[in-house]
C-alpha cells in the first residue's frame, strides 16, 4: 500500500500490514500520538487495510511551550 | 471492525481512555460534552460573553472556535503572525479560509508590522529559545486585543496533552508558582482578561479527528521553532505512560486540578500580588518595565533575522 507520512511530508510503499494497529505497529508509531486516514475518513485501529489502499498517517501532536 | 460504542454503526476512531469506539457523529457528540463540562465545571464562559478565540491555525484553536460556534457561543477569532517564514504565511491562510468561509469576525495582528519585530529575530535578540519570546508575545497581545475589543474573555485551544505536558515539567522542577498558576481558567483581574481553556478534558489526538471529520483544513505541519523543544519530549514520555496504562493523561492532570491545585490557591493569590504598573505602557508587572516592552524594545533594535538562519545559531 501506498503510506503518506508528513512533517516532514514523504511517501513509502509496505505490504502485508493488515490493520491500522499493524501498520503503526510496523513503523513504530504511536497509536496515541497518530492517525490513519483512508479516503478522507479515518480508520479505527482494528480496521481492515489491504495492499491496493493508499493510506495517509498524521501525527497529532504539536505545539511550543508557550 | 469495532463498532460505535453508541449506536452500533461502523466506528472511526478508537479511544483506549475511554475504553470505546466512536462513529464521526458520536465522536462529536463526545467531544462537545467534555467542552460543555469543562465550561462548567471551571465557570469557563457565561451564555452572554463575548469570546475572543486565539487562533493559530492548527487544529486546537480552529476546533474550539468551532465547537463553541456549534455551542452557541459568540466568539471572534484573533490571529498574529509572528513571522516565522513561510510557516507562518500558510497558518494565516488556513485561518483567514475557516474564517471567511464561515462569515466569522477575525481580527489580525502582524508582529513585524506593528512592532518591528518577529519570533526568529526576538528568540535572537534576546538569546531566548523562541517559544519563550513567542509565548510572552502571544499573552500579552490576546490581553491587549481582548481589552479594546470589549471582550470578556479569551479562549485558547490548549488541550490535555499540553496542560498535562507542562504539569510534567512544573512537578519535575517543582515549581510551585507555576503550579498555582496552571489553571484551566484564570478570572479577570487588575490588567488581564479572563483567560480559559475549554479543550483541557480533549486530547490532541480527539482534536485532530474532530478537524477532519468536520473537514476542516489546519496546519498539520509542526512549528520549525519547536522542533525538538522540551515540551514536546514530555508529550512523547506522556504518551508512553498513556500506551501502557490508558486514561494516565486525564488521571494525571484532573486529579491534580480536582486535588492539589486547591492547595494551591493562597500561593496563586500571593504571586499576583504586589504588581506595579509598567513605567512604558501601564501593564502589571513585578519591576519597572514590562517584559513585554523589555522585549520589544530589544528585538526590534535588532537586524532582522530569517527564520532559516536560526537552527544555525541559537
Amino acid at each position: 500500500m501506498k503510506v503518506v507520512l508528513r512533517n516532514p511530508r514523504r511517501e513509502l510503499e509496505l505490504s502485508g500490514a493488515k490493520s491500522v494497529n499493524d501498520l503503526l505497529a510496523r513503523l513504530e508509531l504511536s497509536r496515541e500520538a497518530h492517525l490513519v486516514i483512508r479516503n478522507g475518513t479515518l480508520v479505527p485501529g482494528d480496521g481492515r487495510l489491504a495492499d491496493t489502499d493508499e493510506v495517509e498517517i498524521r501525527p497529532v501532536i504539536s505545539g511550543g511551550a508557550a | 471492525m469495532s463498532k460505535c460504542k453508541v449506536c452500533r454503526e461502523p466506528a472511526i476512531i478508537d479511544l483506549p481512555r475511554h475504553n470505546a469506539n466512536f462513529c464521526g457523529d458520536h465522536l462529536q457528540q463526545l467531544c462537545r460534552r467534555q467542552v460543555e463540562k469543562a465550561i462548567s465545571d471551571f465557570e469557563m464562559l457565561r451564555p452572554d460573553d463575548r469570546v475572543l478565540v486565539a487562533v493559530s491555525g492548527g487544529k486546537d484553536s480552529l476546533a474550539v472556535w468551532d465547537i463553541l460556534l456549534e455551542l452557541g457561543y459568540n466568539a471572534d477569532g484573533l490571529y498574529i503572525g509572528l513571522g516565522i517564514g513561510d510557516y507562518s504565511d500558510i497558518s494565516g491562510r488556513y485561518v483567514r479560509a475557516f474564517a471567511d468561509e464561515r462569515g466569522l469576525t477575525l481580527r489580525t495582528i502582524d508582529l513585524r508590522e506593528d512592532y518591528g519585530y518577529d519570533v526568529p529575530t526576538a528568540a535572537r535578540a534576546t538569546r531566548r529559545v523562541p517559544c519563550s519570546a513567542c509565548g510572552l508575545s502571544k499573552r500579552r497581545l490576546f490581553d491587549d486585543a481582548a481589552r479594546d475589543g470589549g471582550y470578556d474573555v479569551v479562549v485558547t485551544g490548549h488541550n490535555l496533552d499540553d496542560e498535562a505536558a507542562v504539569l510534567l515539567g512544573n512537578t519535575l522542577r517543582w515549581d510551585i508558582d507555576y503550579l498555582a498558576r496552571q489553571l484551566p481558567v484564570l478570572p479577570a483581574t487588575s490588567g488581564f482578561p479572563k483567560k480559559a481553556k475549554p479543550l483541557v478534558r480533549l486530547t490532541e489526538r480527539e482534536m485532530a479527528a474532530w478537524c477532519i471529520v468536520r473537514g476542516i483544513d489546519y496546519q498539520v505541519e509542526e512549528c520549525p521553532m519547536a522542533a525538538g523543544n522540551r515540551h514536546l519530549g514530555y508529550k512523547e514520555t506522556l504518551n508512553q505512560l498513556e500506551a501502557r496504562s490508558p486514561g494516565s493523561k486525564a488521571s494525571f492532570y484532573l486529579s491534580f486540578l480536582d486535588r492539589m491545585a486547591p492547595l494551591l490557591v493562597g500561593h496563586s493569590q500571593a504571586a499576583t500580588d504586589g504588581l506595579n504598573g509598567c513605567e512604558r505602557c501601564g501593564a502589571p508587572t513585578t519591576g519597572e518595565v514590562c517584559a513585554f516592552c523589555r522585549l520589544v524594545a530589544t528585538a526590534s533594535a535588532h537586524e532582522q533575522v530569517p527564520v532559516e538562519m536560526m537552527g544555525r545559531r541559537r
